[in-house]
Formats: structure tokens, C-alpha cells, sequence
């Protein structure tokens, strides 16, 4: 696949493995922000090619991981009401609530369905009038377009039968959290190449420059992680704070304007509580007022629906970097992808569970 | 989730959510081109959930390997 | 590859056009069934029916499977439920070493499945058994309500016959084996789901459904010292390889660069968010045998169409009894997991 293999070769990843052992001179900590780029580098044994003064800690970049238990379970509650047809992603359905999931409650008879876009969902609240058609709409500002473009066609086209649940989170925030933490151990980060695709990256000098903090937009394949590093490290080693694009061929400083519109036209700012780690001030987003008939909480009337977090699970502290999967007691044994005790261990891209499925051995060396 | 895959646009349908085919390989399927207006047939996008998000700028593409080109070449060989 | 259900000879009209609760009642109706298109889709004399075949077994050891087929859609490219049916349980057969002798067919039929689709998966399961060499001797129907059943399940039960000296089994395998697979993988999951989600390919990804048993015969022929062989079906090649080291207590380590994937099911494994090494074949075979005798078996494998994509993929160790890695392409080592729920359901 081109613009896909070419950034997964071997030489390329070992000169850049290279590149960095030569740069660096003491220990650095480094945080990818973005669940996809958590996933790459664990499947790629990427952080066994990087010398051993660079450690890389995982960051709250998965939105599945990070949508509140009581969301979960206002979702539940809406799935199983006769005649609605509930749409989701794929790694939502075994994302646990506060007792079960969604593949609980569909193996019950409830119609859930799982869609790659939430145009599908759209699409199928066009062909089955008859049915209360209903997207989970969970992500950060990469889904944020498509879920605004759905909500504002329903609106053109007067589709009475659709709504979305929306658990949208924003990134800059989540950063600002981390860097503010008493217990933050992140010298640099590399922020989620997608998120920054839609919404620019200006929203990060003022982190890098308040923290003194290099922040690397990324990519997500091995040898653009690398390079990112690469990047990160360098400023570091010169004393830099700046926020640099790894990721150029996709990601301008402005980001897409067309994108921002559809989500300023749909969506606003509001306060949002991340799973595990609690409130954070304006890190989500909410649909506007004009747009509130879309909102499938307020028509379900599920919104004080929810129940508390597992208290054994340990993802927030993943999420945050403070903690690495298996140094978690519940790790591969109270908790697995069959029986999670929270998301990251569900979700495709949460740290948990990449750990799960790829290294639950010690590192074997590299040839 | 936040992956986004690369295609090749095959036509567009101007409208609402102005839709087109996109090739990623051999395979076609049809996305939301409404975030990429300017974007024309043969030009490459980024896929995510079902709408293209930017498109790819293929100088910047080569320019990643171009930069490893001079590092190894900094080093007089390859390691 | 299916015959053209319009083409069968059919000795007598039939009173409906689709299946009826009574064509499972055991009376006049049922009767009409299995000889308007049971019978004469299989070649089957209905003067020697009983409630049981009975076959010549000789004094040997007799192989035994069965298995269900539940595939969604039942059609789809490459292939359909019936062709499945008679492959899957062949397959199974073959790779115990066995040749295959016969097959039992039960079928789960809902009421209003169309008639003249049955007698097409009646018929394309009697061209699946002829190029197999095998009978398909006995069957039963059942039917049951409308909106109880999602069209019409098959069960195959499947005996063969293993000859004197072969021993083909997971307790065969030993470090130093050679793990090669016979073609590409991922194809009939992608079919599948190409069906299912939509996708559409400028050239049609075909199912791999079809028969390996003669790809199976060729390597015990030629004298090879085949330890193991194992169709992967649902799970993919990385399901296969973890059964098959956890039943033989030993590691096994396969390179990533030396899989072999076509690129159009590679394409739609990175849109659909799947890895094709846990996507199901229907018409592939991992075989297990010395180091010293994988590239004779690649020649022997290769000269049939079935076999031309065959490749050597990994090696099999030591220890830890159980664990399955790959060497991803840029030489650093993963597990390859047994994977957890339900990757694509309704696949075969």
C-alpha cells in the first residue's frame, strides 16, 4: 500500500534507531499522546530499537478508553429499549459499565450494530424509518468532522428517527493536565498526527512554551514514530521547546478549515469527565442548542443514568503515564481482553491491551 | 479509531456531503469528500471514519526519506 | 464455482417453490423433497435407501469429523454454503492423513427458503464432493419456522480412511520442523466481509474455498515426514499456530516479511482495522515437517494451482511451551496471540 509500506521498513526504522543513539546523552521520557501510536510502537517492538536512556510512556490518547463509565452505561440503557437501533464502533461493544456491555445487552436481543462510519449509521436511519437509529459518537477531534456532518445532514434532510450519544474529548486539555500534574514525568511529547490533521497544531505553542515542553506532531507508522523521536529528542538535547510537524505531508499549521467549520456549526466547548481520571475543564465537546434534538441522551431521557468506575482498575493512572500495564496487579489476571475490568484493556488502542497482545513476554533481542 | 488509511480519489459527486470513490489499492469504496473541497480526481486522502480528512502532499512524503538519505549519508554508510 | 441450479434433471414437478414446514414432517412432502432435489442433485439410487449407509472400511483406522456451517451471506465470492460444507469437512479429514470416503449431510432449513436455492447448494456441494472423490451417502431434514432459522444451516459428517504407518498429530510436532502454508491468507474472511460491509474491489476478492486433501496426499505420497497439517479456518493461520503449540508443548516463531498476502486483502484488512493473519481461510493447509524436507514439500505443493502460493513461514522451538511469535518487519519480535472474541462472525 503506498504511503503505508515505505514507512514500515525495516532500513529506514533502523537508521533512524540509530539517528537517536547518537543523540541522546541522558535519560529523556517521552509520551505519545494518540492510542493509535501506543498500538504501532507496541506492535513493532518499536521501543526495543530505541536505546535504553529513551522511555516512552503512553498517553490518554484513546477515546474509547477515556468515555466515563456513566456514559457507557446511559448507552446500554438506550440500546435496550425496543426499537432503537444502536450503532457503534467496533471495540465499543466489550468497553465494560458499571456491570455489563454492550455485547451483553445485544446478546439479549437488543439491535446493535457495529458501522465504520457514522454516515453509515445515517444511512441506515434513511432505510429503516421505522427504527430510533442512534450513533455513539465517541472520539476525539479526528471523528469530530464526520460526526458533524452526519448530525447537520439528519438536520437538512429533517431525519426525524436519528441521534447521537455524544462522549467527544479534546486533546490540548488532557495535555494541559498532565503537564500541570504534580507527578508528571513527561519531558516531551508526540502529539496524535490526526487530531492535529483536522485542528492545526497553534494550539500547542502556548503548551510548549508555558511548560517548556518540545511537543512533535506525529504520524503513526513505525519509521514516522521514529522520526518523531528523533525530533523530540533533538530538542531536547539543544534545550528547545517548540512544537515541530513530523507529520507534513497531511497535517498544516492552520489544519482543515472546512472540518473545523462542520464542528463549529454543531459543536461547542464543554466540561467533560475523563474515565479514570476524572473532570477536566472544556475538554469535550457537546452539541449546540440548535442542534439539541440530535442529542440521544436528552431524547432517551438517560442522563442522570450511571454508575460508579471498578474500583481495581488502574487505567487512569495508565492513561496519565504513571503507570505501565503490567506493573498493574489485575493485569492478565483479573483483567483480560475476555474479561476487562476497564477500557484499556478492550479498546484497540488502549495501552492494556496492545500489552496483552503483543508482549506478555519479556522482549526477545532484536536481530 | 484514529487511524486514518490512504486512497486514491476516483470521482467526485458534488452535493451535501459530496461523495466519491477512493481507491486504497485494489479496493474501492465510497467517502465523504466534504472536508476536502478543493480535492479533484488522482489526488491522494487521508480515510478516517468514512470522510476524508486532508490530502496528501506527496513532496512532504518523499521529504521524510530524503532526510534519512542525508543522515546516513552524514555517517559516510548505512549502520 | 457453483453448476447452474436451472440445469438439474428433476424427475417431477415440485408443489411449491419455496420450503414448507411439511417438507421437514417426514410425510408425502418431505418425500417429494428428497427425491425432486436431494436425490437427484447427489446421483443417489432412491431404491437403496435406509436410515443408515453402510460403507466398505476394511480393517484400518477410520478418521471421523463433523462440522457446522452456518456462513452469512450463503453467497458469496468463490464460493457458497454448500461448497463449504463438503471442503470444511474433507479438509478436516485429510488432515489427519486420512483419504476420504464419505459424507453425511444434515440440513436446518427455515420455511420460505427459496427451493430453487437449495437445489443450487444441493448442487454445488455434489460438484465439491465429485472433485473430492467422495459420496455424500446419507442426510436428514428438519425445517422450522419462519424467522426461526436465517435460511439453512448444513452439518457434515465426514469418515475416512487413514492408511497403515501414517501418523499425522499435534504430538508429532518437535523443535527444528519447518511451519510452511500452501497460498495466501485472509482470502475467504475478506470475501466474506467484502459481501457483508459493502466493499467494493475492481477485481472481486474470491473465497480460497476449495479441497487441500490431494495437497495433503501429495506430501504422505512422495514419503515425506509430514509430523502435522491443520486447515485454518476460523482465527486465521495465528489460531492454528497457537492450538497446534499448545497441544505439542512447543514455541513456534514465524517472520512476518515471509507471509504471504495478497495485496487486495491486505488493503481491506487495514480499512476494516483486521490482521489477515487471523483471518479465515477455507481452502489452505499449515503442514508441520523437518527442516530438511520443507523445500521438497514447496515443489510437491507447488505444482498444483492449490498449492502455488506455498511458502515457508516460520520455524518451530523449544520453548516456552505454547508462545507464538513473529518477527515483525523490522526484525524486533512480538507475540501472536490467540485472539479474543468474536473477530468476524457468521464466517463459515
Amino acid at each position: 500500500m503506498r504511503f503505508v509500506d515505505e514507512y514500515r521498513d525495516g532500513a529506514a526504522a533502523r537508521t533512524l534507531a540509530e539517528a537517536i543513539r547518537r543523540k541522546v546523552t541522558r535519560p529523556w521520557t517521552l509520551m505519545e499522546v494518540c492510542g493509535g501510536q501506543t498500538h504501532s510502537i507496541v506492535r513493532y517492538g518499536l521501543d526495543e530499537l530505541l536505546p535504553p536512556e529513551v522511555s516512552l510512556l503512553h498517553g490518554p490518547g484513546c477515546p474509547v478508553c477515556v468515555t466515563p463509565v456513566a456514559i457507557i452505561d446511559q448507552a446500554l440503557a438506550i440500546a435496550a429499549r425496543p426499537g432503537v437501533t444502536f450503532c457503534s464502533f467496533g471495540d465499543m461493544l466489550r468497553v465494560p459499565g458499571s456491570a455489563e456491555d454492550l455485547f451483553a445487552v445485544k446478546s439479549r436481543g437488543a439491535d446493535v450494530r457495529v458501522v465504520y462510519s457514522p454516515l453509515d449509521a445515517l444511512a441506515l436511519a434513511r432505510e429503516l424509518p421505522d427504527r430510533e437509529v442512534v450513533f455513539f459518537a465517541v472520539g476525539f477531534e479526528t471523528t469530530a468532522p464526520a460526526n458533524a456532518l452526519a448530525v447537520a445532514q439528519a438536520r437538512r434532510e429533517g431525519l426525524a428517527n436519528f441521534s447521537i450519544l455524544v462522549s467527544h474529548v479534546r486533546v490540548p486539555p488532557a495535555l494541559e493536565a498532565i503537564l500541570a500534574s504534580p507527578q508528571r514525568r513527561v519531558d516531551g511529547f508526540l502529539a496524535a498526527g490526526h487530531v492535529c490533521a483536522v485542528m492545526g497544531t497553534e494550539e500547542y505553542g502556548p503548551l510548549a512554551a508555558k511548560h517548556h515542553v518540545p511537543i512533535v506532531v506525529t504520524a503513526f507508522e513505525p519509521v514516522d514514530l521514529l522520526q518523531g523521536i528523533l525530533l523530540c529528542v533533538s530538542q531536547l538535547e539543544e534545550g528547545r521547546a517548540e512544537v515541530e510537524n513530523q507529520y507534513a505531508r497531511l497535517v498544516q499549521a492552520g489544519g482543515n478549515r472546512p472540518a473545523q467549520a462542520l464542528i463549529g456549526e454543531v459543536f461547542q466547548g464543554v466540561d467533560r469527565t475523563w474515565r479514570g481520571i476524572g473532570p477536566i475543564p472544556g475538554s469535550g465537546l457537546g452539541l449546540r442548542p440548535a442542534y439539541a434534538a440530535f442529542d440521544a441522551a436528552r431524547r432517551f431521557g438517560v442522563e442522570g443514568v450511571g454508575g460508579p468506575e471498578s474500583a481495581a482498575c488502574q487505567s487512569g493512572q495508565v492513561l496519565q503515564g504513571l503507570l505501565k500495564p503490567m506493573d498493574c496487579p489485575a493485569f492478565g489476571k483479573a483483567c483480560t481482553p475476555d474479561h476487562p475490568l476497564g477500557a484499556t484493556m478492550v479498546s484497540s488502542e488502549g495501552a492494556c491491551a496492545a500489552y496483552f497482545r503483543y508482549r506478555r513476554f519479556a522482549p526477545v533481542e532484536a536481530l | 479509531m484514529c487511524l486514518g488509511v490512504p486512497g486514491r480519489i476516483l470521482d467526485v459527486q458534488e452535493g451535501p456531503l459530496r461523495l466519491g470513490r477512493v481507491a486504497f489499492g485494489p479496493t474501492v469504496k465510497e467517502v465523504s469528500l466534504a472536508c476536502v473541497p478543493e480535492a479533484v480526481p488522482g489526488e491522494w486522502v487521508v480515510v478516517h471514519a468514512g470522510l476524508a480528512l486532508e490530502r496528501l502532499d506527496e513532496a512532504e512524503a518523499r521529504r521524510v526519506f530524503e532526510s534519512l538519505a542525508e543522515l546516513e549519508a552524514g555517517w559516510g554508510e548505512r549502520p | 464455482m457453483s453448476p447452474d441450479p436451472t440445469a438439474l434433471a428433476c424427475p417431477r414437478p415440485l408443489r411449491h417453490d419455496t420450503v414448507q414446514l411439511a417438507h421437514g414432517g417426514g410425510g408425502r412432502l418431505m418425500k417429494e423433497l428428497i427425491e425432486g432435489v436431494f436425490l437427484p442433485s447427489l446421483g443417489t439410487d432412491p431404491a437403496g435407501l435406509h436410515d443408515s449407509a453402510v460403507l466398505e472400511a476394511g480393517s484400518g483406522r477410520l478418521a471421523f469429523t463433523t462440522d457446522g456451517f452456518v456462513v452469512h451471506p450463503r453467497r458469496f465470492p468463490g464460493g457458497d454454503l454448500g461448497e463449504l460444507a463438503v471442503y470444511g469437512t474433507v479438509n478436516d479429514l485429510a488432515m489427519a492423513g486420512a483419504r476420504p470416503l464419505a459424507l453425511a449431510a444434515a440440513f436446518i432449513l427455515e420455511e420460505g427458503l427459496p427451493l430453487e436455492e437449495l437445489a443450487g447448494l444441493v448442487a454445488s456441494m455434489k460438484a465439491a464432493a465429485d472433485r473430492c472423490g467422495v459420496r455424500i451417502v446419507t442426510g436428514d431434514t428438519k425445517v422450522v419456522d419462519r424467522g426461526k432459522g436465517d435460511g439453512a444451516f448444513i452439518t457434515t459428517t465426514g469418515v475416512g480412511l487413514v492408511p497403515a504407518g501414517v501418523e499425522v498429530h499435534p504430538r508429532r510436532v518437535r523443535p527444528g520442523d519447518a511451519v510452511l502454508v500452501t497460498g495466501d491468507l485472509g482470502r475467504h474472511g475478506i470475501a466474506v466481509m467484502s459481501v457483508r460491509e459493502g466493499l467494493a474491489f475492481e477485481t472481486p476478492i474470491a473465497s480460497d474455498c476449495g479441497p487441500v486433501h490431494h495437497l495433503a496426499a501429495a506430501l504422505l505420497e512422495a514419503g515425506l515426514d509430514v509430523h502435522c497439517l491443520r486447515d485454518p479456518t476460523r482465527g486465521g493461520l495465528a489460531s492454528v499456530l497457537n492450538e497446534i503449540a499448545a497441544a505439542a508443548g512447543v514455541a513456534i516463531e514465524v517472520r512476518e516479511d515471509a507471509m504471504p498476502v495478497d495485496e487486495a486483502v491486505a488493503t481491506a484488512c487495514e480499512i476494516l482495522g483486521l490482521d489477515p493473519l487471523y483471518v479465515a481461510c477455507e481452502g489452505r493447509m499449515v503442514a508441520f515437517l523437518p527442516e530438511a524436507q520443507a523445500e521438497q514439500a514447496l515443489a510437491l505443493l507447488r505444482v498444483h494451482p492449490e498449492g502455488a502460493g506455498a511458502a515457508i513461514v516460520g520455524r518451530v522451538l523449544e520453548g516456552p511451551a505454547g508462545r507464538v511469535t513473529l518477527r515483525t518487519t523490522l526484525g524486533t519480535a512480538r507475540l501472536l496471540d490467540l485472539l479474543s472474541g468474536e473477530q468476524l462472525p457468521r464466517i463459515c
